[in-house]
């Protein structure tokens, strides 16, 4: 029989892993919180790394500050830059992975070697890949001189020091479009539900729904997306939309990442059994129809995880922006380079963290909920 | 000649479709490794954009030895950090697996998902605070408190990899060893630990692939002597007027050890890989 004193024991050999990451996440975090909250490196009056520096609550004057002042510019862009780069990095990697974890199921020689092949770019740093992809994207060599190799003419676009910007848009119209798109989705989901009839599911989206046009219309979101200061002039200096520049880290991004959901979704391919194919075979599936209706509804909560894993990386990535387009490029800049330029180079602690604890929001909005549904799983399998 | 019926017709075509369609995915995944090792065995005076894609007429290792004298101290450097960080959060995170999947702990269904969120959150909302904390301790800039870093941030993964990987060991087992009197030490040294092997083979692939290839922390928490190769690559390859064999050497360099870690023991790493998206 295991004794009390060996469960103390044990409660006390778990102690110093608690209370390390009880200081270094949730500390730290409240601490961050705290100095985003103050004056800390931007009062000209208080040199920064100074012993004795006094810091002062200024409330959410940072955080206002970012969100109007057009100095500031740069983090307005750095979350335009972080949307774009997230959709189309997801996209990117789920389709890629998707697509070779079918090719891989097909009972391919060599199939090892394959998966070996679409999965090394994993084991690499991003600072590596960001090095060789820098070095593939040159403007004037790399892959925009592969079609010369069969007559073609070269390529000439500048993968990561393009300065177009597509699908243009107003910073302040962020609310209206954002709002417009949420309830044509959630409309979508409600007929959907409805013709299944799915009732509470369809009370449930139609409620989301009606809560987000009331709040558009109350003028909410007046209280989060602050207006600028000087529309007129951030448009023209600093124009909002998808930076093109931000295509050659997306493709670099993808080449190293979709391996991932490779493995992700190959796993999840060999868990569908094999008597359910052969039923389904049996009952007249062809191949196609086997993937549309057998396996792929078996993926759906592998595609979660993989948003939610890809999303949360794309939400911090740093490293390969850094190592592509260096750490002040205007066109690609993303909210992690600004805390290292802001924080660690200017020293402007407190606008650094403002960023910092913007940042930690948004991965929070994905990863508590993931965090959640995933131990209330468990412990349902547990009963 | 055999003839072929229709079916086998379609079926040979279907199945040329597929190696065609795997081929050509093998190439693209393969062409930044072919340019970046033609690339960094090519005399730098070669080195031009247009024939970029060109072997090299001669092969040219000195961008090799540069890269090594250059990167010297800080594969040094990455060599201590991952050793002492990947050894010493392996043994905590094993420890850890052990006491929450084989004793009871009050709370412990918070506790875990709140260590866990420590794997997932971005650095940089912890940047300034651990830059000042460490300041105060005195381990701002060097390789122990590098290690310090890494461990602590290490602990959520390495816990969750040997905690799932405890659960499945019956609890049998240790019933029968604490009924002959074994106690919490003995227990993990005579049950659990040797039944660790391929757990922390997983975990230690793991830690030393992440913190060979990590940057945040090593950019912003050491000192110029004691940066991690990865800052040494970023530093050879940024700047406007690069000599593009120096920064593909030093990326061949950094990428060799993890690759050949991923190359020799693919099957543990991807193991590691798949545990990062958590199942509690």
């Amino acid at each position: 029989m295991r004794s009390q004193r060996d469960r103390t024991i044990a409660f006390l050999m778990l102690l110093p892993s608690l209370a390390l990451l009880g200081l270094f996440v949730y500390g730290f975090i409240m601490q961050a919180i705290g100095t985003s909250m103050s004056d800390w490196g931007t009062n000209p009056a208080q040199p920064p790394l100074a012993i004795n520096v006094v810091k002062s609550f200024v409330g959410f004057e940072n955080y206002h500050n970012i969100m109007t002042d057009l100095l500031e510019f740069s983090f307005r862009n750095s979350l335009i830059n972080t949307f774009f780069f997230t959709v189309f990095f997801v996209a990117g990697c789920l389709g890629v992975g998707l697509f070779l974890a079918l090719l891989l199921d097909q009972n391919v020689m060599g199939e090892g070697l394959f998966r070996t092949i679409f999965l090394f770019p994993m084991a690499l740093s991003f600072v590596v890949t960001g090095t060789i992809w820098r070095w593939m994207l040159q403007p004037g060599g790399g892959i925009n001189t592969l079609p010369t190799a069969i007559g073609l003419p070269p390529i000439t676009f500048g993968w990561i020091n393009s300065r177009e910007v597509a699908f243009g848009f107003e910073w302040a119209d962020v609310p209206r479009i954002l709002t417009v798109v949420g309830v044509a989705i959630l409309s979508i989901l409600a007929l959907r539900f409805a013709l299944s009839g799915r009732r509470r599911a369809l009370m449930v989206v139609g409620g989301i729904a009606a809560l987000l046009i009331v709040l558009f219309v109350a003028g909410f979101w007046n209280l989060i997306w602050l207006p600028l200061d000087t529309p007129e002039a951030e448009a023209s200096i600093a124009p909002k939309g998808f930076n093109l520049a931000l295509i050659g880290v997306i493709i670099a991004a993808v080449w190293q990442m979709s391996g991932y959901t490779m493995a992700m979704f190959i796993a999840g391919i060999r868990g569908v059994s094999e008597e359910l194919r052969e039923a389904s075979r049996v009952d007249g599936c062809n191949e196609l129809q086997m993937y549309r209706y057998i396996i792929l509804p078996q993926l759906t909560p592998i595609f979660l995880s993989a948003m939610i894993i890809l999303g949360h990386i794309s939400l911090k990535i740093f490293d390969l922006v850094f190592a592509m387009a260096g750490p002040d490029n205007a066109q690609t800049v993303v909210p992690g380079l600004l805390v290292y330029t802001e924080g660690f180079r200017e020293n402007s602690f407190a606008k650094a963290s403002a960023i910092a604890v913007i940042m930690l929001f948004g991965v929070a909005i994905i990863i508590v909920p993931y965090l959640w549904s995933q131990f209330r799983e468990a412990s349902r399998a547990d009963r | 000649m055999t003839a072929y019926t229709p079916r086998q017709w379609r079926r040979y075509t279907l199945r040329t479709i597929l190696y065609v369609a795997l081929i050509v995915m093998t190439l693209i995944f393969l062409l930044p490794i072919y340019l970046v090792v033609i690339t960094s065995v090519k005399n730098p005076a070669d080195i031009k954009l247009a024939t970029a894609w060109l072997p090299p007429t001669q092969i040219y290792w000195e961008s090799f030895q540069e890269v090594l004298v250059v990167f010297g101290p800080r594969l040094r450097n990455s060599v201590a950090l991952v050793i002492g960080a990947t050894a010493i959060s392996s043994i905590l995170g094993s420890i850890n697996g052990y006491v929450l999947s084989k004793w009871r702990i009050p709370g412990e269904k918070i506790l875990f998902p709140l260590m866990l969120f420590g794997m997932f959150i971005p650095y940089q909302a912890i940047l300034i605070p651990l830059f000042d904390f460490m300041r105060s301790i005195g381990l701002y800039g060097g390789i122990p408190g590098l290690i310090l870093i890494h461990v602590v941030y290490g602990l959520p993964i390495t816990t969750l990899i040997f905690r799932n990987f405890y659960v499945d060991i019956p609890d049998e087992m240790l019933e029968a060893a604490a009924i002959d009197g074994a106690d919490f030490f003995s227990i993990y040294t005579n049950v659990v630990f040797p039944l660790s092997i391929p757990g922390f083979v997983v975990v230690i692939i793991w830690q030393f692939t992440q913190i060979w290839n990590e940057f945040l922390f090593g950019v912003t928490m050491t000192a110029n002597d004691s940066q991690p190769i990865t800052v040494g690559l970023a530093q050879l390859a940024g700047g406007e007027a690069v000599k593009w064999n120096l920064p593909m050497a030093g990326a061949i360099v950094a990428a060799l050890p993890p690759l050949l870690i991923y190359i020799i023991l693919g099957r543990y790493f991807i193991r590691g890989l798949l545990a990062g998206s958590v199942k509690g």
